[in-house]
Formats: structure tokens, C-alpha cells, sequence
């Protein structure tokens, strides 16, 4: 169980000196020579030329503007990069809050191995939600302009910014009992652990509000939503959609964990993986009906049967049929026969059909009845370079963490202490 | 043209004065719904239809030619950047064009359905909305809307998230999306400077055909409908941006459905505030309830915890989160 404790975590009262033990968690163990030499894979060979691809065109941004490289204009103002990066990103990393209020809150014990990759999830999520919107803003040093310059409260993303901003400040206390036990503070973290419980009711409160908020700031574009769309219940939509994707989420996770770190995971995470996913598997199954059904609510309450005969009805039956509740049947059958490998692909398609949800009332709804929509729609190579550049330095930090910081698993010397 | 003279507003523009719905809110969210943690219906708020003296702009669409007359005069008044195409070019009309960084006001051509021989034109500006959904999007209060009927934006503010742009009903906000960073909002500030030396708005002042006619807005409301009563034939029976959004500062008059010049046919009579006020009412409820609730089912389930470990007297680390 214990077999990494010599490699990552040594003993604060260890044997050597601070600039030893600092490079001898830095490089894993090993000497900085290997260390480079095992750097060298066919993925890190890839997500380098993605990156240095990218780098030209976030070059090109700072010094051009966003017209040279993302697509954004008048009718259009937002495009793919922030639907990807902050619509459909954010529901999935509502992972954190839902875990550690499943486990904290809700007492669900058999939780606890996963709450620490949950809230890395989470916290690492809204980290680069806050970085795309960095590449976006017109102005991206004045972030904080809503928090301290000038308020705004009568507009629903002054509510989204101040709730992201102390979102991603409590994922990071939540998460610094890891960071901690990698340094070594055992001060420190008697102090982080012991406000455990006020830091997870914040961030339910804190994500209830920015998930149903994401939704609410469409409630002022009743001119420009397609109506199949717009509903005065887009809060409560964005909101229950993001309880599954959050345990979609969650358990996709848990399964990169296994598949892709296995090395790292303790023999209590390895054997709780499974019952995780089929209890994660259930919940997302019950989330999923609950959504299904205020969808149609919201569908018969503005009693617009008549448009799903129409071009974009026949879209919206895709999404809600086709990705709403296919998955939500496959959870149910996978579910019902245990099997773990069904509900990964459920999650998997939920998680497809929450992106498509984002975008749709992004972009592809938005605006629909201009007369060259369609046209005005389609981004450029250069954003989705940039998108895909987002990704893998996503997935680059995730694999530096998680090969590094007590994530899934527990170091002895702190065992019972959080 | 200028059925009234302008009158000297007021020197300072003191917005604070008086109470709008949108610092009912404000004052409201920050202080009293926290503590009472109700959301309260909209009907219990004083309405806010419009400053009463505010000034308008009526546009007869029925008179407009497509000179760009206007387009000029904007251009030259606000010292804005020199066309690629010269003013007197009909070829812009052969592009759908929309205000931007570059440009207040643009005019556009619409094809004609009952008469092909004279297309249809409409000049395209902010339309200065009574509550402005610019101004309700704006995360950090960059826009104000002035007793004078202006709605005014502050670059000195502006982060650049352009959710004034999603928000605004007529697509009219232009961005300077080419400025790497530096960009801002560009639109109309209905020549607030010249309004407040005496001077009509130079669109008005410029336009030959008499399709601008600037005054008080109440004035011009019953100016329209005037119009419309002894012209039935020649007007459609609606004064588009009298209700629209809750009222415009700029309304107009048309001879066929104002669809067809592109202006939405799809929007509440409402100001779009409405919409989103009883969402953010909500979230002062759910910091009140949410502490109470959550607090109540840990300590809960904490003390069958407690009382578990008793029993049992295992002590192991479990027990002690």
C-alpha cells in the first residue's frame, strides 16, 4: 500500500536536507538526467508539437487582437473557445463540490478515497476556465475589476465572477491538505483540515449559484435564443445538468486514475474504484431522469410542441434524445448489471451531450434567426488549435500533480489526520 | 424638424438622484434581501418607466432615401476613422452592415415586398433603451443610462467579457475585436456633448429628408401616433420601441412590418431586467437557507457518528472526521 511513501513523501524528520528532499519530489526520485530522458513519450512528443503549434497563434492574440485568431464578431461575440472552456468545462468540474458533499455532508463513507482526485478535478477545472477567459477579455489584467473596482450586482455574470473567484479559492484550501502533506507541514495542515466542513458547505453554495448562474445568464436573451432553448428554467437546467456531469465526471476520473496512474493509487483506491462507479453510475442515472423531465416541463410549460417539427426542433431531439436519453438508459442497463465498463461509456456520452447542451445555447442557437448564421458560426483552425492546446496543458498538469502529491492515496504518517 | 428646441439639461448628470429599478436591486441584493432572504415579486417595486423629461429620436422610416447623410455626419462629429468607402458609395448597400468599432451609425438596404422599384432603408444606432440590458449585463457597471436619454459607456471600467453584447436585444454594441489590448465598446452616445450645448444630434441635424426628428421623448410618442391617425394608410399602427423592451429613446415609424428591416419582431414588452432580477433575488435565499440546512444534516449525521463510536468504543481514524 505503501509502496510510493519512499519516493514522493519522505518522512518530515527525514534523513535529508531540504534541497535533496525539494528536487527528490520534483523529479519523482530520480536524477534529474533520468528524469528527462523518461520525459521523452510518443504522448509528450505529441502534446509538444500541439503546443508549439499553438504558440504562434496565442502570440498572434496578444498582438493582434482576437480577430486574427479566434472566431468572434458583432452578431457572434463569444465563440467556441469560451462555450468549450467555461460552459461546457464548468459543469464537469462541479466533480469537487459533489464528491466532498456526498462524503462530508451527506456521509456516503465509501466516498472518502475519492474525494481528494474529485477536488483536484474541480479545482484544476475552474483554473483553466479562469485561463481561457484570460485569452478572451479584452482587457484580461482588469479580472478582478468586478471585485474591487467597480459592482455591477444587478448583473447575473458579476454573480458568476464573484462566485468563481471564491470557488477557486476554497478548492484550493480544499485541496492544500494534498499540497501540504507533499511539503511536509504538519502545522499547516491540522489547520487546513480542521475547516474542512465550513469549506465544503461554502462550495456548495458557492457552485449552486455559479452552475444555475451560467444558466441565468441567458435569461436576457429572450429575442435571441431559439425558444427551444430560452426558458425561464435555463438556472435549474444548467444546475441539475451539472449534478450528472459532475459524477459522469467524477468516475471518468477515477478511471483515468486506475488506467493511467495506477502506480500511484493505493490498494484502498484500487478496490474501491468499482463500487464508486456503479454508486457514481446510480446517482448520474437518477440526475439524469431529473433532468430529462425539466426539460420537458420547461419544453410543455412555453408549449412549444409545434417547433420540434422544425430544423432546429429536429437538433434539439438529437440532443435530448440522443444524448440525454440514450445515456441515461445505458446507466440504467449498466447499473442494473453492474457493469462497470457500460457506465464509463454512459459517462462518456453524458459528458458528450452536456458539451452539445453548452454549446447549442452558446452558439448554434444563439442569434439562430440572422440570415447567414450558419455561416457565422464555424471557428477557425486557429481556435481550435488553441482549444486543443488548453487541453493537453490541462492533462499535462493533471499527470504532473497526480504523479506527485498524495491524491489517491494516503501517506502513513498522515493517516487519519484529515 | 425640430418641433422643440432642446432644452439646457441638467449641468451635472446626477443619476443617483433618483431611484432606479436597477439601484432598487442593487441595494436590495447587497443589504436587505440578505438579511430577509425573500425574494420578493417584481409587482412590489416602484416601476421605472423612463426618466420623464428624457429626450428622444422619432425615425419615419417611410422618409428615409439611404443618402448616408447621417452616417457622415456621426462619422465627422465624433472624429471616428475615415470609411474605406467614401459616403457617397451605394455599394455598401450590397453588404448587411452593423454598427462596429469604426462606425456609430450605419445605414442599410432592405428589399421592398410591396414596391421592388424603391428599397427599403434603415439607419442602425443604439437605440438608448429605458432599461437597458447592456447596462443590467455589465458585471462591473460600465454603462449608465442619463436623464437625457443617453446610455453611456465607460472605457475606464470595461474588462472586455462583451456580455453587453450577448445581452443587447439589437445587436448593437460594436467591439473593437482587431485591438489586441486595448479593445473597448464602441457605440452612439446620442451626441450627449451637443445635446448639453443646445445642438441636436448631428444625425438629426444632417438628415435632409426629414426622417429624424429629435425632442422630448413623451412629445414624440404622440408626434408618432399623430402621424399614424391621420396617415392610416401610409403607416402600420405601431410605434416600434414605445413598449418594446419596456421603451426605447429612439422609435420608429414604418409602412411594412418592421421585420422587414431587421429590427426583432420577438421581443417582451418588458425590460429585460425582469428576466433575470427573480434568479438573482434567489441567491441571497440560498446563502441564508443553504449554511442552516447543510449545518443541520452534518451535525446530524455527526452525532449518530458519535454515538455510533460509544457503542462500539472502536476507535479508528473514520470516526474522527
Amino acid at each position: 500500500m505503501n509502496r510510493n511513501a519512499d519516493i514522493a513523501g519522505r518522512t518530515p524528520s527525514g534523513e535529508p536536507g531540504f534541497r535533496e528532499r525539494f528536487l527528490a519530489k520534483l523529479f519523482m526520485g530520480m536524477s534529474p538526467a533520468d528524469y528527462s530522458r523518461s520525459l521523452v513519450t510518443p504522448f509528450n512528443l505529441l502534446a509538444a508539437a500541439i503546443l508549439a503549434t499553438s504558440l504562434p497563434v496565442f502570440y498572434a492574440r496578444y498582438t493582434q487582437g482576437l480577430a486574427t485568431v479566434i472566431h468572434a464578431n458583432h452578431e457572434y461575440p463569444w465563440g467556441l473557445l469560451l462555450s468549450w472552456g467555461i460552459f461546457a468545462g464548468e459543469p464537469l468540474f462541479a466533480a469537487g463540490f459533489v464528491v466532498a458533499a456526498a462524503y462530508y455532508l451527506f456521509g456516503m463513507k465509501q466516498y472518502r478515497v475519492l474525494v481528494r482526485l474529485a477536488v483536484l478535478g474541480g479545482m484544476l477545472g475552474y483554473a483553466f476556465a479562469a485561463s481561457y477567459l484570460l485569452i478572451d477579455l479584452g482587457r484580461p489584467w482588469r479580472i478582478y475589476y468586478p471585485m474591487l473596482i467597480n459592482f455591477g450586482p444587478s448583473s447575473v455574470l458579476f454573480v458568476v465572477a464573484w462566485h468563481v473567484g471564491l470557488y477557486v479559492t476554497v478548492q484550493l484550501l480544499e485541496f492544500s491538505p494534498s499540497i501540504l502533506e507533499w511539503i511536509g507541514s504538519r502545522r499547516l495542515h491540522r489547520w487546513a483540515t480542521s475547516i474542512t466542513v465550513a469549506l465544503i458547505i461554502g462550495g456548495v453554495i458557492l457552485s449552486t449559484v455559479h452552475q444555475s448562474a451560467l444558466g441565468a445568464m441567458y435569461l436576457i436573451t429572450p429575442g435571441k435564443l431559439h425558444p427551444l432553448w430560452y426558458t425561464s428554467h435555463l438556472p435549474l437546467l444548467f444546475f441539475s445538468s451539472a449534478i450528472y456531469a459532475a459524477m459522469s465526471f467524477a468516475l471518468l476520473l477515477a478511471f483515468a486514475a486506475v488506467r493511467y496512474f495506477r502506480e500511484q493509487c493505493d490498494d484502498e483506491f484500487l478496490s474501491q474504484v468499482g463500487p464508486l462507479t456503479l454508486s457514481l453510475g446510480k446517482g448520474a442515472a437518477l440526475a439524469m431522469y431529473v433532468y430529462f423531465v425539466l426539460k420537458v416541463l420547461a419544453l410543455a410549460q412555453d408549449n412549444n410542441w409545434a417547433l420540434l417539427t422544425t430544423p432546429f426542433g429536429y437538433w434539439y431531439l438529437v440532443e435530448l434524445l440522443g444524448f440525454v436519453g440514450i445515456p441515461m438508459l445505458l446507466f440504467t442497463v449498466g447499473v442494473r448489471a453492474e457493469s462497470i465498463g457500460l457506465i464509463r461509456v454512459s459517462a462518456f456520452a453524458a459528458l458528450i451531450g452536456i458539451v452539445l447542451n453548452r454549446v447549442n445555447v452558446n452558439l448554434i442557437a444563439y442569434n439562430w434567426n440572422q440570415p447567414d448564421h450558419w455561416s457565422q458560426i464555424i471557428p477557425p483552425w486557429s481556435e481550435n488549435i488553441m482549444i486543443l492546446a488548453m487541453v493537453t496543458l490541462h492533462i499535462l498538469v493533471f499527470r504532473w500533480i497526480m504523479n506527485r502529491f498524495p491524491v489517491t492515496r494516503e501517506l502513513p504518517e498522515y493517516r487519519g489526520l484529515h | 424638424m425640430n418641433d422643440d428646441t432642446p432644452a439646457p439639461p441638467p449641468q451635472e448628470q446626477n443619476t443617483r438622484r433618483g431611484i432606479t429599478r436597477r439601484r432598487l436591486l442593487s441595494l436590495s441584493l447587497l443589504a436587505g434581501s440578505a438579511a430577509l432572504g425573500l425574494p420578493r415579486p417584481a409587482s412590489a417595486r416602484p416601476e421605472f418607466s423612463g426618466w420623464p423629461k428624457s429626450y428622444g429620436m422619432l425615425v419615419d422610416l417611410t422618409l428615409c432615401v439611404g443618402c448616408r447623410s447621417c452616417e457622415q455626419a456621426c462619422n465627422e462629429a465624433n472624429h471616428l476613422p475615415k470609411p474605406a468607402k467614401p459616403f457617397d458609395d451605394d455599394g455598401v448597400f450590397n453588404e448587411k452592415r452593423w454598427p462596429s468599432a469604426k462606425a456609430y451609425t450605419v445605414v442599410n438596404r432592405y428589399p421592398n415586398p410591396t414596391n421592388k422599384e424603391h428599397p427599403l432603408f434603415r439607419k442602425i444606432q443604439c437605440n438608448h433603451c429605458l432599461e437597458p440590458a447592456c447596462a443590467t449585463a455589465c458585471p462591473i457597471k460600465a454603462y449608465t443610462k442619463t436623464e437625457q436619454g443617453a446610455v453611456i459607456y465607460n472605457e475606464d471600467l470595461c474588462f472586455g467579457c462583451r456580455y453587453c453584447v450577448i445581452a443587447c436585444p439589437f445587436n448593437i454594441p460594436g467591439y473593437d475585436y482587431e485591438s489586441p489590448l486595448e479593445a473597448k465598446i464602441v457605440k452612439c452616445t446620442f451626441c450627449n456633448t451637443r445635446i448639453a450645448k443646445n445642438e441636436l444630434p448631428a444625425c438629426a441635424a444632417a438628415c435632409p429628408s426629414g426622417a429624424l426628428t429629435f425632442g422630448k421623448r413623451t412629445d414624440l410618442i404622440k408626434m408618432a401616433h399623430k402621424r399614424i391617425m391621420e396617415n392610416p394608410k401610409k403607416y402600420i399602427d405601431h410605434v416600434y420601441g414605445e413598449r418594446e423592451v419596456g421603451g426605447t429613446s429612439w422609435m420608429y415609424l414604418s409602412g411594412v412590418p418592421f421585420e422587414q428591416y431587421g429590427l426583432p419582431g420577438n421581443l417582451p414588452k418588458k425590460p429585460l431586467i425582469e428576466l433575470t432580477e427573480g434568479y438573482l433575488s434567489s441567491v441571497p435565499v440560498i446563502f441564508t437557507t443553504f449554511p442552516a440546512i447543510f449545518g443541520m444534516l452534518y451535525a446530524a449525521l455527526h452525532k449518530k457518528e458519535k454515538k455510533n463510536e460509544h457503542s462500539s468504543r472502536e476507535v479508528n481514524h473514520e470516526q474522527e472526521r
